[in-house]
């Protein structure tokens, strides 16, 4: 017990003999664990809002455009237009084997009516798999498309957040009716707000979505305008080759042919960000991890100087039987303590910066907090210094002769 | 807490042997020591005289195990000192012997209290026991009332007490004083010299070096040091072999 009693009140005795350096020390401490915290909480708002923003997205996708070929091939000439349809798909379905998921997307500007308002608007025909590769995640009370929809030709809609707004104000807009390109159409989702920093072809939260079978019996379109497909991360590069197989075999373009179909692959985004932000939280760790380390340096400086205005007392004490060990100890707490309390002060500074942070930046640098792992990785380094700082000194303190210590009086 | 060695030879508490001290301070080698032979038996009071600077400090740091010889054999109740290792000897400084300076060497933050309760804290005596025998000692210097009180708040004989009462502590059987008198007035100094009688005639080994002819006359030996030797050990109690011009040259 007296081994951590006694050094609580070594400890105080110091702080009253020692007021301004200590309190110094103590504030480099402070100000490297804020430095440091703080640091690595922005860091990670950043990583966590830029992952939020891609998955606006969806969840590491590939997207496709069938386009026109660039390579003549088997006498047949390049600049031709490749044209893919539902059976293309069913067709890749049922033989591409690195494939997840797949689903086609058909689009167009079609007329909207609603009450006595007639306004254009974004529509995309697409397949039930669609909701999930793309986090079109519907609000409380509503769903996303489904395969009975797309069976039966339904004529349901999934409407964007900002379009439900501007459609049906503050009402509740499922079950709501409105005639799409002639044909009356059921509200059954609205998607849930989320933030999405790239697109193909606008926004999602401003975008009619409908059934592809619907979208194809309404508007007499046959061949879709893009396809997306979802594999394993890391294989996004086989699936986009076999995707590209199966197709040229059966429209006879070069499977080499880069342009006939034209792939967007947003993982290499996410790998990309993943670089990125590591690298970006490793400097912003070294940045603040250095200011605590010349905070250390203050600790094991006063420790130093504690040690040598305590020479005598530890000359006495070893003179009374206490041993090197406990010596080392003693002033190894001391400087444990010293370490901890600052450090504790300068989490509470940056959970407290972190809680009164205003609001509105939350798009670009996300929500800075002071997550476990934050806390921890802190702490630990705390911790390490702290040891190193108080080490040296500490340990010059239990080497002292006794005989000669005693005579610094 | 008596600790006594029934398997030592000749029942010799201290028994040195060709004890040389060298202090190399870089520069220069000092020999403090030059081959001492001593031997003192359980229950003795010695008193060490000599001149400042022949090396009364540095035998007493040798027997009370607070420094170790360059040369030469220390045996303590039949032990090789020699072969010890540092943690062995800050527990003989813990149990075996208590010190006391002429510089009190007190802790001047805490009290009175404090001062005396620490050898009992690097002993691990429990908390309860600690109490009860920290109040015990300085009833037994008179100073129960001064117990809470710093070092700053008493006076030279008063501060005296409370290290003699701190060497006390742990109940060792040997005491060492290192004019123990010298910084304090000579009424002061006789409460002092009193107490050591009291102790000694209560069984404890006392070796107390001295300036003070009149406390060394109260020893029933006297050990004379001179340039690091041992020139007279006047074992029969006679105290006419000392002549007072040693005993009263100045103090160092
Ligand atoms: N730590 C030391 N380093 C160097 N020389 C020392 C040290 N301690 C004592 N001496 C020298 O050793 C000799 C004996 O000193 P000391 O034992 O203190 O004598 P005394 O106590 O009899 O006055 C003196 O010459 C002194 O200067
Ligand atoms: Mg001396």
């Amino acid at each position: 017990m007296s081994w951590i009693f006694n050094p609580l009140r070594q400890l105080g005795r110091d702080l009253r003999t020692q007021k301004m350096r200590t309190f110094l020390t103590t504030l480099g401490i402070v100000w490297g664990t804020v430095a440091v915290s703080l640091l690595m909480a922005f860091g990670q708002a950043m990583h966590h809002q830029m992952l939020k923003n891609t998955a606006g997205l969806g969840n590491a996708i590939v997207i496709a455009f069938p386009s026109l070929t660039s390579m003549p091939f088997e006498g047949l000439g390049k600049g031709r237009r490749i044209r893919v349809n539902e059976e293309d798909m069913e067709l890749v379905r049922q033989r591409a084997r690195e494939v997840g998921a797949i689903s086609s997307e058909y689009a167009d500007s079609l007329q909207l009516k609603l009450g006595t308002r007639t306004m254009a608007v974004d529509v995309s025909g697409v397949s039930p798999e669609f909701g999930e590769m793309r986090n079109m995640i519907p609000q409380m009370g509503g769903r996303f498309l489904n395969a009975l929809d797309e069976k039966n030709k339904r004529r349901v809609a999934f409407v964007g957040d900002e379009l439900a707004e501007t459609l049906f104000g503050s009402g509740d807009p499922i079950g709501q009716v409105f005639r799409l390109h002639g044909s009356p159409f059921t509200v059954v989702g609205i998607l849930q707000a989320k933030e999405q920093d790239s697109s193909y072809s606008g926004r999602d939260k401003d975008k009619l979505i409908i059934p592809g079978s619907t979208f194809r019996a309404l508007t007499g379109q046959k061949y879709l305008d893009l396809f997306i497909l979802a594999s394993n991360v890391q294989r996004t590069k086989e699936a986009t080759a076999e995707v590209r197989g199966i197709l040229a075999g059966k429209h006879r373009f070069d499977p080499d042919d880069e342009e006939a179909l034209g792939i967007w692959d947003t993982t290499e985004m996410f790998q990309f960000m993943d670089s990125f932000m590591f690298a970006f939280n490793l400097f912003l760790g070294i940045v603040g991890s250095l200011t605590l380390v010349v905070g250390g340096i203050g600790v094991s400086n006063i420790m130093n100087v504690v040690v040598e205005e305590r020479t005598p007392e530890v000359g006495i004490k070893m003179a009374l039987g206490a041993k090197s060990r406990g010596i080392l100890g003693q002033f190894l707490a001391e400087t444990l303590i010293i370490t901890a309390v600052g450090g504790a002060l300068g989490l509470l500074i940056t959970v407290g910066i972190c809680a009164v942070w205003p609001t509105g930046t939350e798009e670009y640098i996300g929500v800075p907090r002071v997550s476990a792992p934050v806390a921890a990785l802190t702490a630990s380094l705390l911790g390490l210094i702290g040891l190193v700082a108080g080490f040296f000194p500490a340990r010059a303190a239990a080497n002292l002769d006794p005989v000669v210590a005693m005579k610094m009086n | 807490m008596t600790a006594k060695n029934p398997s030592q030879p000749n029942g010799a508490v201290i028994h040195m042997d060709g004890i040389r001290k060298v202090y190399d301070t870089g520069k220069v080698k000092v020999e403090a020591l030059r081959g001492v032979d001593l031997e003192v038996q359980d229950g003795e009071f010695v008193a060490i005289i000599g001149p400042s600077g022949s090396g009364k400090s540095t035998l007493m740091n040798l027997i009370g195990c607070l420094d170790t010889p360059t040369g030469g054999t220390y045996r303590l109740s039949g032990e090789l000192v020699a072969g010890l290792r540092k943690e062995q000897l800050a527990a003989i400084r813990n149990r075996r012997v208590g010190f006391v300076f002429q510089n009190f060497n007190l802790l001047p933050q805490i009290t009175s209290y404090e001062n005396v309760e620490m050898p009992l804290l690097f002993g691990g005596i429990s908390r309860r026991k600690r109490r009860q025998r920290v109040e015990e000692l300085l009833d037994r210097v008179g100073l129960g009332e001064r117990m809470h009180h710093k070092p700053t708040e008493l006076s030279g004989g008063q501060m005296q007490r409370v290290a003699v009462a701190r060497a006390l502590a742990m109940n060792p059987d040997i005491l060492l004083a290192d004019e123990p008198t010298g910084n304090l007035d000579s009424s002061s100094g006789g409460d002092i010299m009193e107490l050591f009688q009291e102790l000694w005639e209560g069984g404890r080994t006392m070796l107390v070096i001295t300036h003070d002819a009149a406390l060394a006359r109260r020893a029933p030996r006297q050990v004379e040091i001179r340039d690091g030797l041992v020139v007279r050990d006047n074992t029969n109690g006679s105290t006419d072999l000392m002549s007072d011009s040693i005993v009263d040259r100045p103090i160092d």
